[in-house]
Parts: C-alpha cells; sequence; structure tokens
C-alpha cells in the first residue's frame, strides 16, 4: 500500500481528468465518423490538421513550462475536433491549422492551462479565424456530393497565406446552382427559404450544406449526460431557453419568425449546447448557476440569430456565457447547511455566504472580512480552567 | 552643457532601448493600437510625434527656470498644442490622404503620456541640449514601435508593405489583423517577446553570479 503524504482531501473519485476527456472523445467518434461520411476527404483533412494543429501548440507550451496538463489529457484533442466540426469542410487547411494554434494559444496557454482558462478554446479559435476571415468560414458546400471520397473540396487545398479558390466553378461542374453552398440558417436570414426540422435533424436528405447530424450529437450527448461525463442541466437550459424564447416569438409572429424547431436543430447550436458550452472549465459548478448559464446562451442565441447581420449566433452566445460564469456562480452559491432561510429564521442574513473556508476569501474582495468567529460560533466552549 | 559623448549616446540610448515607451514603459497606447493598419501610418505618425516631442521638451527645457511650479502642467500642455499645431497643418498641406487616415490621432498628440512624461520628468530638470537628445531617443523609440506593430499588422492585413504587395494578387488577408483587436494581438506578442529576451538576460545574469 503506497501512502501519500499530502494535505486533504485524501478520498478520491476513481475519475481523473484524463478519463472524462477520453470519454468525450469517443463519444465524438460517430459523430466525425457520420462527418466525414457526410463530406468526404476534404472533412478527414481537416479533422487531422486541426487537431494536430492543437496538440503540436499544446505540446510546445507544455514543454515551454508554467502549464498545467500535457497532451496526453486528451483535453487538445477535443479542442481540435470540436474547432474541426464547428468550421466549413470545405474550410482551407491552413486556416485551419491556424485556427486550432490560436485556439490552443489565446484560448488556453495564456490563462495557464486546461482548467485555468476562461473561455472554451475551440471557440476562440473559430472566433479569431471568423474574425480573420470572415468569407472563408461562412463558405459551405453541399454535402453527400458525388465523389467525395476521393476528391478534395477545391478551396481545402489552398496554399498558405493565399486566398481559397471559389467554390462557384467547381459547383456548377458538379451540376448544383449557387444557392447549395448556402448553410440553412443563411438561407432563412437572407432569402426567407425555410428547411424542414426533420429534415435538419438526421441532415440525410439532400445535399444540405450542414454540419454534422444533430440527432447523433444529441444522442451521443445523452450518452455521456447518462454516464455523468457532463452536466445535463445546461444542454436541458440551452435548449430549453432557446427553444422557448423561439416559440414565444413565432406565436408573436409566424410570419417573420421561423418556427423553433428550425432554430433548434439548425446551425450548431445542439453541438455548442452538448459538448462546448458543458467544458467544465468555462461553465459554472453550481446546479442554479448552470441554469442560469444556458438559459442566457439560449436567449443569446436566439436574439443574435433574429436581430443581428449574422445568420448564426451560437459561437458568441457561448463566449459571452463564459465571460458570465464567474459571476453567475458568485450569485448562485448554494446555501451550507444550518444556514438556509429557515435555520436563520428571525435573523439577518448578510449577503451570499462562501462555501469556502473563510481563510481562503480573498483580500480583495470587496469588504471582505474573515469572520475567525463565525467557524467557532456553535463550538461548544470548553469550560474555564480556574487557575 | 560640457557633457561627455557616452553620456550624451547613453541619453539617446534610452529611449529606444531600456525605456522604450511602447515596449517597455507602455506609454502612449492610444495611438500605438490606433493608428498602426499600415507600415505608412506608423511612420509618419512616429515622426510626427518626434518632431513634437523634440521641440516641445527643447522649448520646455529653455525655460524650465521661468515656469511657475503651480501651473507648469497648463504651460507644458499650451507648449505641446502649439508643436502639434504646426505638425497637424503640415500633414494636411503635405498629403491629405495621410491626413485623413490619421483623423483625430494627430490632434491627440497633445494629450499623449510620452510628451507630457518626458516633459515633467525630464525636461524640466535639464539643460535644453540633453533634453532635445533625450526626447529624439524616446520619438525614435516610439517610432520603432510603432513600425514594429505597423509592419507586422500590415504583413497580414494586406499582404504588403509600405504599400508593396509581398505575396502576390491572391493573398488571403487577415481581416483581423486591421481590425482593434489585431492591434492587441501584435501588442501582447511584441511584449511576451521582450519579455522572454528579459527573462533570458536575467537568467544569464544569475547563472554568470553563480559561477563567479
Amino acid at each position: 500500500m503506497s501512502i501519500e503524504i499530502r494535505s486533504a482531501p485524501h478520498i478520491k473519485g476513481a475519475r481523473t481528468v484524463e478519463i472524462i476527456m477520453r470519454h468525450v472523445v469517443w463519444s465524438l467518434m460517430p459523430v466525425c465518423a457520420f462527418y466525414i461520411f457526410q463530406y468526404g476527404l476534404s472533412a478527414l483533412a481537416s479533422l487531422v490538421v486541426v487537431t494536430g494543429s492543437c496538440l503540436a501548440t499544446e505540446r510546445y507550451f507544455v514543454r515551454q513550462g508554467g502549464q498545467s496538463g500535457d497532451i496526453s489529457d486528451f483535453s487538445a484533442v477535443i479542442t481540435g475536433i470540436l474547432l474541426a466540426l464547428s468550421i466549413p469542410p470545405g474550410f482551407p487547411l491552413w486556416m485551419g491549422a491556424v485556427a486550432g494554434g490560436v485556439a490552443i494559444a489565446l484560448g488556453k496557454a495564456l490563462f495557464g492551462g486546461i482548467g485555468y482558462n476562461v473561455f472554451n478554446p475551440a471557440l476562440v479559435g473559430r472566433a479569431f479565424v471568423q474574425a480573420a476571415f470572415p468569407t472563408a468560414i461562412a463558405t459551405y458546400t453541399p454535402s453527400f456530393m458525388p465523389g467525395r471520397f476521393y476528391e478534395f473540396i477545391p478551396s481545402s487545398m489552398a496554399l498558405p497565406l493565399m486566398q481559397p479558390e471559389s467554390i462557384t466553378e467547381w459547383l456548377t461542374l458538379k451540376h448544383f446552382d449557387a444557392l447549395a453552398g448556402a448553410t440553412p440558417l443563411a438561407k432563412w436570414k437572407f432569402d426567407g427559404v425555410l428547411a424542414n426540422a426533420d429534415e435538419l435533424l438526421t441532415s440525410l436528405s439532400g445535399h444540405m450544406a450542414v454540419g454534422p447530424s444533430p440527432l447523433l450529437i444529441l444522442i451521443c450527448g445523452i450518452y455521456l449526460a447518462s454516464r455523468r461525463f457532463m452536466d445535463w442541466r445546461i444542454p436541458l437550459a440551452i435548449l430549453g431557453s432557446a427553444g422557448l424564447t423561439a416559440w414565444l416569438l413565432f406565436a408573436l409572429n409566424p410570419d417573420r419568425f421561423p418556427n423553433p424547431f428550425f432554430m433548434l436543430f439548425s446551425g450548431g447550436l445542439i453541438l455548442g449546447a452538448m459538448y462546448m458550452a458543458t467544458d467544465m472549465a468555462t461553465s459554472p459548478v453550481t446546479p442554479k448557476g448552470m441554469w442560469v448559464y444556458g438559459a442566457l446562451i439560449g436567449l443569446l442565441t436566439v436574439i443574435i440569430r433574429y436581430y443581428s447581420g449574422l445568420p448564426e449566433g451560437v459561437m458568441y452566445a457561448i463566449l459571452l456565457g463564459n465571460a458570465a460564469t464567474p459571476l453567475i456562480e458568485k450569485i448562485t452559491q448554494p446555501t451550507p447547511f444550518g444556514k438556509s432561510v429557515l435555520a436563520a429564521f428571525g435573523r439577518q442574513r448578510k449577503g451570499a455566504s462562501y462555501p469556502l473556508h473563510p481563510g481562503y476569501i480573498s483580500r480583495e474582495d470587496a469588504g471582505a472580512v474573515t469572520p475567525r468567529k463565525r467557524i467557532l460560533f456553535d463550538k461548544p466552549k470548553k469550560p474555564r480552567q480556574e487557575s | 552643457m560640457s557633457q561627455s559623448p557616452p553620456r550624451t549616446w547613453d541619453e539617446f540610448m534610452e529611449g529606444i532601448w531600456r525605456q522604450n515607451p511602447v515596449f517597455v514603459m507602455v506609454l502612449g497606447m492610444c495611438p500605438t493600437l490606433a493608428v498602426t493598419v499600415s507600415g505608412v501610418n506608423a511612420l509618419s505618425m512616429g515622426v510626427a510625434t518626434t518632431f513634437v516631442l523634440v521641440f516641445s521638451c527643447g522649448l520646455i527645457s529653455l525655460l524650465r527656470k521661468l515656469i511657475p511650479k503651480e501651473v507648469r502642467i497648463a504651460t507644458y500642455i499650451v507648449i505641446i498644442a502649439t508643436f502639434v499645431t504646426v505638425v497637424d497643418y503640415v500633414i494636411q498641406a503635405v498629403s491629405l490622404a495621410l491626413y485623413d487616415a490619421l483623423g483625430a490621432f494627430i490632434q491627440l498628440i497633445v494629450v499623449n503620456c510620452i510628451i507630457l512624461g518626458r516633459a515633467e520628468a525630464h525636461a524640466s530638470k535639464t539643460p535644453p541640449g540633453v533634453a532635445m537628445i533625450n526626447a529624439l531617443g524616446m520619438g525614435v523609440g516610439f517610432t520603432i514601435g510603432l513600425l514594429a506593430l505597423g509592419t507586422v499588422r500590415e504583413i497580414f492585413g494586406a499582404g504588403t508593405l509600405f504599400g508593396v504587395a509581398l505575396f502576390g494578387e491572391s493573398f488571403q488577408p487577415w481581416v483581423v489583423m486591421v481590425l482593434p483587436p489585431g492591434g492587441f494581438f501584435v501588442l501582447g506578442s511584441w511584449l511576451l517577446f521582450f519579455a522572454a529576451l528579459e527573462r533570458r538576460k536575467q537568467r544569464k545574469l544569475a547563472e554568470a553570479t553563480q559561477n563567479a
């Protein structure tokens, strides 16, 4: 028996970060497989290049020192896969590599490595390429193209630093019209064409320009949640809040707004809700906070989709939710045992109480006074020894 | 003014390396981030600031015994504003395109903290010659800092360097680099680079003292 000499806690769960991350990667494998089936060689190359770029950057920064984690903990793999799934399949590979590098460098290494990041690294990478290459990231291609398994989408193979060639010519060569490259959300936003919810859910029918199948992501996400590798509250809150907001607006004005199912199953909302918003380091730990966080993201997604110039808003909604996480955690601190309203009946509660040992409260916290007396408050007094 | 040459050289180099306004003191960030979308903009902004810096520091140094302590900041601002007005009109006369590109940031040289800082910390205590040499060094250091940002942002944001195309027709511009976030990214990267240099120097110094 090995004896570990260290401070508490001494009883630990069997689940390490590595095991959790590995399960998330496994659960993403069917999604990736279907994504490759949809888009062929380009999707495979995109997944490999982006994940490879994430791993290389992670390795570099871990070797530099001052970082927690290592590439063996699979977190960079998740970042890479999620990033690759959230960009168009025909995204130029060199831009994908840039996105992966930025995701780890700016999104994670800058803050000190795994567990310290404020924003979801995959979304930081995506936000960077969205700002840097706005045309390329909006250029989708139809799925189930003939010959996709032995031919790249031409835009994938753009030379580094060079513009990808236009895919319009390639589309006409394959007998598709120019509209075929628009995502269902863009079609609705700019042309007023609405796709059916059941088509969106499986993304099997026709040559729709969509990301990975929402149904498959839902199934994989439910598996993860049932194994307790992820908290079910966050996706439920996001989808519930987005669905409710969309349904309310649809009920108010069915001509202007699409039906709520279109909102839920289009774009990256399911992927974002299941895999990106649930990132453990960047989402609240308090159960109440998870509901608030999810509701905020769902609401923001619908608002951005309806009222801004962009067709898709999941990325910014989740990033804003990440930014609000510390605040949400602060206002949703659970009441410690013995401190409930009933127990404190007649006594005035003074703000939220910290579940931590009071000694850990940072001195910078406004007006934080270490309440030393409080912990010893209920302790029976020792009988004073007469001397 | 009987300074030995090394002292003068030292005064000049201080602004370029040891106390570089952009990379060491991190002063004057407003023009640094805002106008450095291209190399030409950065260079002209740097030259304009250097001109104002040198002459206002010289004049303040000349008048340093006459300026009452109580109203010195107001006096400095009036002197600086005079030279800024000169620069403003000169740029407008020479190149209207450049004037439009730099916009309000020419007038804002008045409140650039490098200039006021030099006036307060250096020019008001030293004779004009030394003050002007020091100011020139600071100005050149500021220009180098702006160029370091401007050239990188221009190469990535437009694929050109001082207007000369580097990568040919089909270059993909990184739009983010000419937007405000790009300024922060590039500035952060440069600061990281100089911090790494500083740390390496410290480590070598520590090793040297250990060996000794």
